[in-house]
């Protein structure tokens, strides 16, 4: 099986190939979305922390 | 002397230091650095076999006799579709323990499943319409298996706005468990409409109890992807209910005494 042939997907390569990028694309996402989150979480969290060190 | 000694406590020292483990475990500052732990352990394990699962979905695995190449879709969109089953059951399981037992943890695991849910289950819909399209002819039919798979779609959609509709954090947590535990029903209606009625969509793949469906040559990369995803949710889950904690979190005194950056 040559590469052009494989990447040819015997006709069906728009099904095949949309169908694995849409599956890592909306993967990759959710992790980079769910790191934001955590960072954006943690910089308010540092924050509170600072301002509750300094009341004590 | 004493008859109240005597007498065995229910609560006896093993109980007692299980409930210990149990407490600190789910401890908020506890958690969320467990969870930061266990993340790695999850996430590379899952790419390694995502990249054996579909190098052996595209490469390995022959063409199917009817389907030919189209099959290969099989190896992202069955995964995806069962994980989206499995991230609803765990939801709602996770808000049931919050209501039961009062958890905060179990609530915020709950409440970060959905938004992973969501995504899952339009992927789950779009791949599906995209193998529907030249195996059917159609993109979309209201058949019992896609039409009950956009319904777990609006329970996540509605899970979420109805969480959002409240400012209190706690009332939001009780009124949408309610709706994540009366949600469960549709679970087995997805899951065995392929079997209850004759429907469009094709049976499933793969059986615990007899032959699967498919050829064991196809179905190592099928297993594999399987579970791959499911430690790739897992590893999801992990920073988002570390997120969550976090914004839970109204005693901001342990906040200063744990890493807020990694």
């Amino acid at each position: 099986m040559s590469f052009s042939e494989f990447l040819h997907m015997g006709g069906y390569a728009a099904y095949v190939w949309s169908a694995y990028g849409l599956t890592a694309a909306v993967l990759i996402g959710l992790e980079w979305s769910g790191r934001a989150e955590l960072r954006a979480a943690q910089t308010h969290a540092r924050r509170r922390a600072t301002i509750a060190g300094e009341k004590s | 002397m004493f008859p109240f000694f005597t007498v065995r406590s229910p609560l006896s020292t093993d109980h007692f230091f299980m409930w210990l483990w149990f407490y600190k475990l789910a401890s908020p500052p506890h958690a969320y650095q467990l969870l930061g732990k266990w993340r790695p352990w999850l996430f590379w394990p899952a790419i390694v076999l995502i990249a054996v699962g579909v190098a052996g979905g595209l490469l390995m695995a022959p063409a199917d006799y009817q389907q030919k190449d189209a099959f290969r879709i099989l190896y992202v969109h069955a995964p995806i579709a069962s994980l989206s089953l499995m991230i609803y059951v765990m939801m709602a399981v996770a808000a049931a323990i919050g209501v039961i037992w009062r958890m905060k943890l179990a609530h915020a695991v709950a409440a970060s499943c959905a938004p992973i849910g969501v995504w899952v289950t339009a992927v789950t819909l779009a791949t599906g319409s995209i193998w529907g399209r030249p195996m059917w002819g159609t993109w979309w039919e209201w058949d019992p298996r896609l039409t009950s798979e956009l319904i777990l779609l609006f329970l996540y959609l509605g899970y979420m706005a109805l969480r959002s509709s409240f400012d209190d954090i706690q009332r939001a947590d009780r009124a949408s468990a309610i709706l994540a535990i009366v949600g469960l029903v549709n679970v087995p209606i997805v899951k065995y409409s392929v079997v209850w009625w004759n429907s469009l969509h094709q049976g499933p793949s793969l059986s615990l109890t007899g032959k699967s469906a498919i050829d064991s040559s196809m179905v190592w990369p099928l297993l594999l992807l399987i579970l791959a995803f499911v430690l790739y949710f897992g590893a999801l889950l992990c920073t988002r209910v570390r997120a969550e904690i976090l914004r839970r979190e109204r005693n901001p005194a342990w906040l200063g005494e744990i890493d807020l950056k990694s």
